[in-house]
C-alpha cells in the first residue's frame, strides 16, 4: 500500500475507513466510553507519560476496547510518575501511579477486562487542576 | 528530557493551560548557520511583565498544586546546554512566543525525538485547538495546519486511533522528504 503522503491521500483513507466500518462518534457521548486521562506536565512527560499514552491508545484499539484516551496537566503525584486517571462508564475514577507500559497493560486486562483492582492506586481526594479554572 | 518533542509537549501545555485557541510549533534547522530554531507561538492569554520576568525561575508556576515549575527553566538550561538561548515574548491578551536556538551541531543539542507522534498526540487529545506545525530543514519547508486536516476528515474525529496512524504516517513521509539532505 502506498504511504499517506497528501491531503488527498488522507482524504482517500478516511473514505475508505467510513466505507469499511461505521465510525465511532467518540466524544459525544463520552459517559458510554472509557476514560482514560494520563498526566502529562513535566514531571510526566520526563518519566515516559508519552509512551504509556501511545501504547494505551494502540493497545485498546487491538483489543476492541471502546475507550477515549486524552491528556490532562499535574495532577500533583510527581513521586509516582507518569500517573493515569481511569474512569469506566459509571463509575468513580481512579488514578494510578507508577504506570509504565507494563502496569498500563496489567491495568487493561486486569481493571478495565475484568474489574479486578490491581497494585498502585492513589487515594482519592485529589483534585485535577483543570479543576479550579 | 532527552528529546526536544518532550520540551514541546512540555512548554505547549502552558499554551493551552493559556487558553489558546492557535498553537504553532515551528523548527527551523540551518546547517549553514549551525542553527537549529523552535518557535512556540500562541493566542493564549499571555503573561505581564511581572510575570514575564521571572518565568524561566523554578520557583514561578500558575498552577495550585505545587510551587515549582520546570518546564521552562529545564528547557532553558538545555538550550544553554548547547550553546543557545530562549526568549519568551508575551503580551496579556494577544498571546505568548517561546524562541529557542540551539547550535545545530552542538554534542550537547539533544535531538529532535518524535517530532510526528507528539503533534499527533496534542491534535487528537485538544481537538478545540487548532495546531499548525512547520519544519524547516534550509530552504525546504513542510506545514502541517490541522485546519486542512479537519476539512478533510468532515465528522470524523481527529482523535479516532486509525486517523492518528494516518497523521503520524503522513507528518513522517513528509518531513523525511525535507531531511533528506542530511543523507
Amino acid at each position: 500500500m502506498a504511504k499517506i503522503k497528501t491531503l488527498a491521500d488522507l482524504k482517500k483513507m478516511k473514505e475508505d475507513l467510513q466505507s469499511k466500518v461505521e465510525i465511532r462518534e467518540k466524544g459525544d457521548s463520552p459517559e458510554s466510553y472509557v476514560q482514560i486521562k494520563v498526566g502529562m506536565a513535566t514531571s510526566g512527560i520526563a518519566s515516559g507519560a508519552k509512551e504509556v499514552m501511545d501504547f494505551l491508545i494502540e493497545a485498546l484499539e487491538k483489543r476492541n476496547i471502546e475507550a477515549v484516551v486524552t491528556q490532562t496537566g499535574d495532577m500533583g503525584y510527581s513521586f509516582a510518575e507518569p500517573t493515569i486517571e481511569v474512569k469506566k462508564p459509571e463509575e468513580e475514577p481512579i488514578v494510578f501511579g507508577y504506570v509504565d507500559i507494563e502496569k498500563a497493560d496489567e491495568i487493561i486486562e486486569k481493571y478495565i477486562k475484568q474489574g479486578e483492582l490491581v497494585d498502585g492506586i492513589i487515594p482519592v481526594n485529589y483534585q485535577v487542576i483543570d479543576d479550579d479554572k | 528530557m532527552n528529546n526536544i518533542s518532550m520540551h514541546i509537549l512540555d512548554i505547549v501545555q502552558n499554551s493551552i493551560r493559556g487558553n489558546a485557541s492557535l498553537i504553532e510549533i515551528i523548527i527551523r534547522e540551518q546547517q549553514v548557520q549551525n542553527k537549529l530554531e523552535l518557535q512556540i507561538k500562541d493566542n493564549g492569554k499571555g503573561m505581564d511583565t511581572e510575570m514575564l520576568a521571572h518565568v524561566t525561575d523554578p520557583y514561578t508556576t500558575t498552577r495550585t498544586t505545587r510551587k515549582v515549575g520546570l518546564g521552562l527553566p529545564l528547557l532553558k538550561h538545555t538550550a544553554e546546554q548547547a550553546n543557545g538561548l530562549l526568549k519568551i515574548q508575551s503580551s496579556l491578551g494577544v498571546g505568548t512566543l517561546v524562541n529557542v536556538v540551539f547550535q545545530l551541531g552542538h554534542i550537547d543539542r539533544p535531538p529532535l525525538g518524535d517530532l510526528a507522534g507528539t503533534i499527533v498526540l496534542l491534535t487528537a487529545a485538544n481537538p478545540d485547538i487548532d495546531f499548525k506545525y512547520i519544519h524547516q530543514v534550509n530552504d525546504k519547508k513542510y506545514e502541517f495546519n490541522t485546519l486542512n486536516i479537519k476539512e478533510v476528515l468532515g465528522d470524523i474525529k481527529i482523535s479516532d486511533p486509525k486517523i492518528r496512524g494516518y497523521l503520524k504516517e503522513m507528518i513522517l513521509e513528509n518531513v523525511n522528504d525535507i531531511c533528506k539532505i542530511y543523507d
